[in-house]
């Protein structure tokens, strides 16, 4: 409960599957459900295939992909985040629903489009939902569009 | 340096990012009762306004800010 005694509510579309983008998921998600916030992360097209077993296995610091327009920087960032010792994005959203409420959600849609099945799909996904679900959990809260 | 607050536990969050800090606090945190002190170390410059922030969200009190050179004190007393 925040102040006022209100549960925030924080959901994320996560529809990027590079690394500058799925950090700031999992820093968001992390800092939210520490900070009480109930956390609802929908993922859909490369965000969802960042978050098969197969993407996860296969990430390591040589083979970190990040958004084309700042390629440049990708294997200064990758290092430096070996450097610093910083968890994964993942670990992150793993972290985070270890803290508080965190629900990830993988979209069917976007699993029918790339033949993904649920056992393709990493242990910490919750569910496999439409966005009516995900538009009913996010409702009253924030939103945002990564 | 006077000491007016007993402090519980030490967390040593040095050399981490956010939310580091913050997570480990939480964490911490949770494993303390209600009136207990906790004394965070940090380095992140966002120590001080996230474990403030989060602290104002979770209602719990941030008793005293002090930087010594690039390490930041933060003493958190747990109120629920």
């Amino acid at each position: 409960m925040g102040e006022g005694g209100e549960k925030r509510k924080l959901s994320i579309i996560v529809f990027s599957g590079t690394v500058d983008r799925l950090m700031p998921v999992g820093i968001l998600a992390s800092s939210a459900a520490a900070s009480g916030y109930e956390v609802n992360l929908f993922f859909t097209f490369w965000g969802l295939q960042a978050i098969t077993k197969k993407a996860i296995q296969a990430m390591r610091e040589e083979t970190l992909k990040v958004d084309l327009n700042y390629q440049e920087f990708g294997p200064m960032i990758a290092k430096r985040m070996s450097e610093m010792k910083y968890p994964t994005w993942y670990q992150l959203i793993m972290d985070a629903k270890s803290q508080g409420e965190v629900r990830v959600f993988a979209c069917s849609t976007t699993m029918g489009f790339f033949n993904i099945k649920r056992e393709d799909l990493a242990d910490f996904v919750d569910d496999i939902v439409g966005a009516a679900t995900f538009l009913d959990r996010a409702q009253g809260g924030e939103t945002l569009f990564i | 340096m006077s000491q007016p607050f007993r402090i519980t536990k030490t967390l040593d969050a040095r050399g981490m990012y956010c939310p580091g800090p913050v997570m480990e606090t939480a964490k911490v945190m949770r494993q303390l009762n209600v009136g207990d002190v906790l004394e965070v170390l940090a380095t992140d410059p966002a120590a001080k306004p996230d474990i403030e922030a989060w602290a104002r969200r979770t209602g719990n009190q941030v008793l005293e800010v002090q930087q010594h050179g690039d390490t930041i004190r933060i003493l958190v007393k747990k109120l629920k």
